[in-house]
């Protein structure tokens, strides 16, 4: 019995958790765009940027999704060997997306590859994507909704370079993408390094890199500094907010690295739009929520 | 500015300037480019004649309130997807303005100069702020396509600010912007990290 009113209170979260998302930018976000704007004395950056925020302010006064891209829905989900749902979570989170997309309402997204089809509720095969990690010895279910729109994924790739060429042509493969890319990501974007291990290892480093707030360094200190390279270098382009011009190309570059194999050397860059959209929270095994980016969530929820 | 736009008013603009338009927009993305150019090539007709309207290239969200579409949020999409067809699109329909963001290529300027219209951009993502413009959406054709790829037949007032990007005489902002980026890439960047071009 307990079971199945977890059940609905899992998937009532997760609607408010793709709610949060869909809407309200997190707070490191909506600072970086505001510094941003401050930094820039390029009158058309400077108008792009305005325009931006007052668009957040709008979204959050309305309650609208913050962009008409409402994103391809991926969840990034921890849980507790010891919490009590385990097994039946895939299919909450595919119904919390088929409420949320009518609720909030969100634009449905997903399409068929082959038939070109769209179902209309943002499910399909393999979608909402799940990105899975089982806790030891605890009892917590922690889920990310992380809504990332098309237009930032266009620009997105991955390569496996020559170890000799090594670290100095990994920086030109993101320095590349970023010119390359332009104004088509709708920068100021956050951009995401993978390097080492397998190419669809380096690719998921890069893309979970995203999920680190702005302006959080790499606990690792070579790593660290190599991000903080890596964003001088993007910002000293000039690209700007919206490939206007201006010194904002990118609000942070995050890298992560995992050990290669002696003969390649995979490097994947991901970019995020600068609606960085992505929400987190932590239920207990009781079915109460902390709602962590988003704290004023709690307040709503019942 | 008003729609249905004519060719002297497209004319009169030069990139750079910022302008807000009243009167009808027309959604349309990659699959409606498709579908339109194939209808009119084959000698059929659209669902809404586009000559003088504008063209923007959104999905938007909406929302059904008793029996009425709203528009919720309509920020633009990348336009350079479109690319590869905007120049007989331009050339068949007649469609004087064409809003998006992300800038569009060489053939899109042809058939700006060519035919008389532009390019204009619109904040991307600024999406609550660009359905404070529409007021209300007057038709959608093509539903089928899923309600991202349809055409939504839209009346605005006072849209913008848009950008003009790409007039009516050759100029296209983003290129200027380009080349000075690619020097810098190459004369300033590839040194520090010490690669070459």
């Amino acid at each position: 019995m307990l079971d199945v009113s977890l059940d609905k209170r899992i998937e009532d979260a997760i609607v408010m958790l793709l709610k949060a998302a869909s809407i309200y930018l997190p707070q490191d976000v909506k600072n970086a765009l505001i510094k941003a704007r401050d930094l820039e004395d390029n009158p058309l950056a400077k108008a792009q940027l305005d325009a931006i925020i007052k668009n957040c302010e709008l979204a959050e006064a309305e309650g609208k999704p913050i962009c008409q891209d409402t994103g391809l829905i991926s969840f990034y989900v921890s849980v507790g060997d010891e919490f009590p749902v385990k097994g039946a979570l895939a299919d909450i989170l595919r119904r919390a997306t088929i409420r949320a997309t009518r609720e909030i309402p969100l634009r449905p997204n997903s399409v068929d590859v082959l038939s070109g089809k769209n179902p209309g509720d943002n499910t399909g095969r393999y979608v909402p994507h799940i990105d899975w990690e089982l806790i030891p010895n605890n009892s917590e279910l922690k889920v990310t909704a992380f809504p990332k729109g098309g237009g930032s994924e266009g620009p997105c790739l991955a390569k496996v370079i020559l170890p000799t060429e090594g670290l100095k042509y990994a920086k030109k493969m993101v320095l590349d993408a970023v010119v390359e890319a332009g104004p088509k990501p709708c920068p100021p974007t956050v951009i995401g390094v993978g390097l080492g291990g397998t190419m669809d290892f380096a690719v998921k480093l890069a893309k979970k890199a995203l999920l680190r707030p702005i302006g959080v360094r790499s606990d690792v200190e070579d790593i660290a500094k190599l991000e903080v390279e890596l964003l001088e270098l993007v910002n000293s382009l000039g690209i700007g907010p919206h490939g206007v011009g201006g010194r904002t190309t990118a609000l942070d570059v995050h890298v992560d690295c995992a050990h290669r194999h002696p003969a390649s050397y995979a490097v994947a860059v991901v970019f995020n739009c600068w609606a960085v959209r992505r929400s987190t929270m932590i239920m207990d095994s009781k079915g109460n929520v902390d709602f962590i980016t988003h704290k004023f969530m709690n307040e709503l929820w019942r | 500015m008003k729609t249905p736009l004519s060719e002297g008013d497209v004319r009169k603009l030069n990139v750079g300037d910022v302008v807000y338009l009243s009167g009808i927009v027309v959604t349309a993305r990659d699959a409606a480019h498709s579908r339109a150019l194939s209808i009119l090539k084959s000698g059929g007709s659209l669902p809404i004649d586009l000559k003088g309207l504008a063209i923007y290239h959104c999905g938007p969200v909406v929302d059904k309130k008793d029996d009425k579409w709203v528009i919720v949020a309509a920020g633009p999409t990348t336009s350079t997807r479109m690319d590869l067809l905007e120049y007989e699109f331009i050339e068949k329909t007649g469609a004087r303005m064409i809003i998006g963001k992300g800038g569009m290529g060489s053939r899109t300027v042809e058939a700006c100069k060519n035919f008389g219209a532009v390019y204009t951009i619109f904040t991307g993502g600024a999406a609550v702020l660009a359905a404070k413009g529409m007021k209300r959406v007057l038709d959608v054709h093509w539903l089928d396509l899923g309600i991202p790829e349809a055409l939504w037949v839209i009346e605005v007032e006072n849209f913008g600010p848009l950008m003009v990007t790409i007039d009516s005489h050759g100029n296209n902002f983003y290129d200027s912007i380009s080349r000075e980026v690619y020097r810098r890439l190459r004369e300033e960047i590839y040194p520090k990290i010490g690669v070459q071009g």
